[in-house]
């Protein structure tokens, strides 16, 4: 069995290492770009086609959770009708951080399998997690995703708001935070993220158990 | 006889729509002369003011009214986007004025460590506003003109 294979992949190296004996250098090198172009030009196609919106809500999970809440938001509608679509958001748009996402969402092909999220009640009970692996994504690229439409240099402050302009001016300018830090939960509705606020900086675990420790000594003396 | 029966059943028809028609002439309403069956052409909404300028109070007990926009702010069991600038751990980073210490309270006036549930829904006292033209008269006078009224008519009051 295993030598029989062996046998085949031999014959085949020998005829991928041999040069060609009917066609030409040229005929094969032509087809070979032909071929390149069909090739590429079809992965390229496949790949934007999973980048669509469509896409994104054939599937119940998305269309019926995350998107629903999107169509209220400024992002889906608004006076210019100018919008943001799912991959605008959640892909990257250079090519190798693009592929980079594509992969990781194998991930999401295994959960959309598994049924990870496939009732309202999983999707809430997840949805924390899942919005801090977004959360986290844009606030390592400094919000890249953001920043694809809403360009600092070109924002006029005059224009805003004088809170906004001052905020603005006092954490976006400075590089201090990053818009994921202040615009959490605006196309989609935030979970539950507990009493303390978004803006300040969590103490750890330990922390607050040492804390409650050295409370419970101070009423023990 | 059926044919009186009908005229009169014809002429009573008439004169209720006629008397309905008229009725409806006198009764204002905020949505118009328009017949219940038809949907109104609503005005357009105007826009939320957003000077972030504190408006005064019209009594001391009025909760303060919202100077800027609260569009699409969520306000539920999972998050409450007012508290994000207005908590009390949130008001250094975003200089915004602290809720008062009453909506720490319950009803026994014991201060809490965290908002009250009963006080939790911001929406509910506070509004934003808009630049919008009445829609009916009001004819409010100030408490301190009342007071100042009476002090010099009355000779003031206990």
């Amino acid at each position: 069995m295993f030598s029989r294979l062996w046998n085949w992949i031999k014959g085949l190296w020998r005829t991928i290492a041999r040069p060609s004996i009917h066609y030409s250098l040229g005929f094969l090198c032509l087809s070979g770009f032909f071929m390149g172009i069909i090739f590429w030009g079809g992965f390229n196609t496949a790949l934007e086609l999973t980048n669509t919106e469509k896409f994104c809500t054939g599937c119940h999970e998305m269309r019926d959770n995350v998107f629903e809440e999107l169509k209220s938001t400024i992002h889906y509608t608004n006076r210019s009708g100018v919008r943001a679509t799912c991959p605008d958001c959640h892909v990257p748009h250079e090519w190798t951080p693009k592929i980079a996402r594509k992969m990781q969402a194998s991930k999401e092909v295994w959960g959309k399998i598994f049924g990870t999220i496939n009732t309202r009640e999983k999707f809430l009970e997840k949805r924390l997690e899942l919005a801090q692996h977004e959360w986290a994504r844009l606030e390592a690229n400094d919000s890249l995703e953001c920043r694809n439409c809403h360009s600092e240099e070109y924002m006029d402050f005059t224009r805003q708001s004088k809170r906004a302009a001052e905020t603005h001016e006092r954490f976006l300018v400075t590089g201090e935070k990053t818009c994921i830090d202040c615009h959490k939960g605006i196309a989609h509705q935030l979970p539950d993220l507990g009493q303390a606020g978004m803006m300040k900086p969590q103490p750890t675990e330990a922390q607050i158990v040492a804390y409650l420790d050295s409370l419970e000594e101070l009423g023990a003396n | 006889m059926k044919r009186i029966l009908l005229s009169v059943l014809g002429v009573a028809a008439v004169t209720v729509s006629i008397s309905a028609a008229s009725a409806q002439q006198y009764v204002a309403t905020l949505r118009g002369e328009v017949d219940l069956a038809e949907e109104t052409m609503p005005p357009p909404i105007p826009a939320q003011t957003n000077d972030d300028l504190r408006k005064a109070r019209n009594y001391p007990e009025q909760p303060p009214l919202i100077p800027h926009k609260i569009e699409g702010y969520q306000i539920d069991k999972n998050a409450n986007r007012c508290l994000t600038c207005h908590a009390r751990s949130a008001v250094e980073d975003s200089q915004a004025p602290m809720i008062s210490v009453t909506h720490f309270m319950n009803r026994d006036n014991q201060v809490l460590a965290s908002v009250s549930p009963r006080r939790y829904f911001c929406t509910q006292c506070h509004v934003p506003q808009h630049e919008a033209k009445p829609l009916v008269e009001n004819a409010f006078v100030d408490v301190d003109n009342v007071l100042e009224y009476l002090k010099e008519n009355e000779g003031g009051s206990d």
